[in-house]
């Protein structure tokens, strides 16, 4: 029973955890006929709280709350596994990402967001600001103006074999490349 | 609420129309407490999210690098895993605990799939989080994060705001 515990508490490896994430989307279908997608929680987040009278805000968010629901819960998923299901050794990474960053003088490998990187100070110079505000930003108006993101377009949507969101995953990819080899370097020389 | 509902009709029409995950489709109306289901779903979503690392902005730049395969593979075998059960779903004709028919919309697509994509990509490498791992990163303690979270809220106001002048 201890072994059982042990292997929950260490990272689980992709061919567990992605079946898994994989059944959300049944799971969702069957729970009430809800299309799996995330992104679009903040969407909801926007029409409850700053409708502002914009048409894209005015909808009857009342009704897709089981989404704000889900997000909650994700929260709180989050918490758990954190103080319950955590061990104590440094993040897995790859040797020459772990050199690269450790020039950048990220050296920190305690938590899954490094903190060298991720803390309230960090606002207020010019990486922290980019990598926290603006890069928060593009995810909020990137997925909106995609029409999903990667739980929406990248496991629905190809789930579902549509070819918009197949060309949107790749669209995800090729901005994720762009940015992570030719300009988050400069960043984080900053 | 029933007549909040049909008032909201058209509205509702719209926002499935715009290339939209993470609707409801159920014709079937519940009372709120129901959507505790939606919440526990949410947890165990979220303990997936953290044990698979999938939140860990390392993971993210060695998948971008092309360093590791693991974020491949996770999101390649969700894949499967959906589109198997989407084919099982359809061919056995499986229904909601309601008894609901589970319908699928094709999508449309539109130009925001490829330049809304690469902002979020951009956004993606930043981060080091897509919108459901923002949610769980915080849950894991990584308090500033809640920062990032607002920011992409405002973000997703800025693309309402906008919406009609964009190109789609």
């Amino acid at each position: 029973m201890n072994d059982v515990f042990d292997r929950i508490r260490q990272p689980w490896p992709w061919y567990v955890a992605g079946p898994l994430i994989g059944l959300t989307v049944p799971l969702l279908l069957i729970l009430g006929n809800k299309l799996f997608g995330i992104s679009s929680s903040l969407r909801h987040i926007c029409a409850a709280c700053i409708p502002a009278k914009i048409s894209f805000f005015n909808y009857n968010w009342k009704k897709e709350v089981w989404n704000l629901f889900f997000v909650a819960g994700i929260f709180f998923g989050g918490y758990v596994a954190a103080v319950f299901l955590t061990n104590d050794r440094p993040v897995t990474i790859n040797e020459n990402l772990r050199e690269e960053l450790a020039g950048y003088g990220i050296k920190n490998l305690s938590a899954l967001v490094p903190s060298d990187l991720f803390h309230f100070e960090a606002l207020f110079t010019l990486k922290g600001f980019l990598l926290i505000v603006v890069g928060g930003f593009l995810v909020g108006f990137g997925t909106r103006y995609a029409g999903g993101c990667t739980s929406g377009h990248a496991i629905t949507g190809i789930s579902m074999l549509q070819l918009p969101s197949i060309i949107a995953t790749a669209c995800f990819m090729i901005g994720g490349i762009i940015m992570a080899n030719f300009v988050l370097p400069y960043i984080l020389m900053l | 609420m029933n007549q909040l509902h049909n008032r909201h009709t058209d509205t509702d029409f719209e926002i499935r129309f715009v290339n939209e995950f993470g609707v409801n489709n159920a014709s079937t109306t519940h009372r709120a407490w129901h959507n505790v289901k939606y919440l526990i779903a949410g947890i165990l979503f979220g303990i997936l999210l953290v044990k698979s690392e999938v939140i860990s902005w390392f993971r993210i730049q060695e998948m971008f690098r092309f360093q590791e395969f693991h974020m491949y593979g996770v999101i390649g075998s969700a894949v499967v895993v959906g589109m198997l059960s989407v084919r099982l779903i359809k061919y056995f004709n499986i229904r909601t605990v309601d008894g609901e028919k589970i319908e699928f919309q094709s999508k449309k697509f539109k130009k925001g799939n490829v330049i809304g994509g690469l902002i979020f990509g951009f956004g993606w490498a930043l981060t080091g989080a897509c919108p459901g791992p923002l949610f769980a990163q915080i849950g894991t303690g990584a308090a500033v994060v809640s920062v990032t979270l607002l920011s992409a809220v405002a973000g997703t106001w800025v693309y309402g705001f906008f919406h009609d002048r964009l190109p789609h």
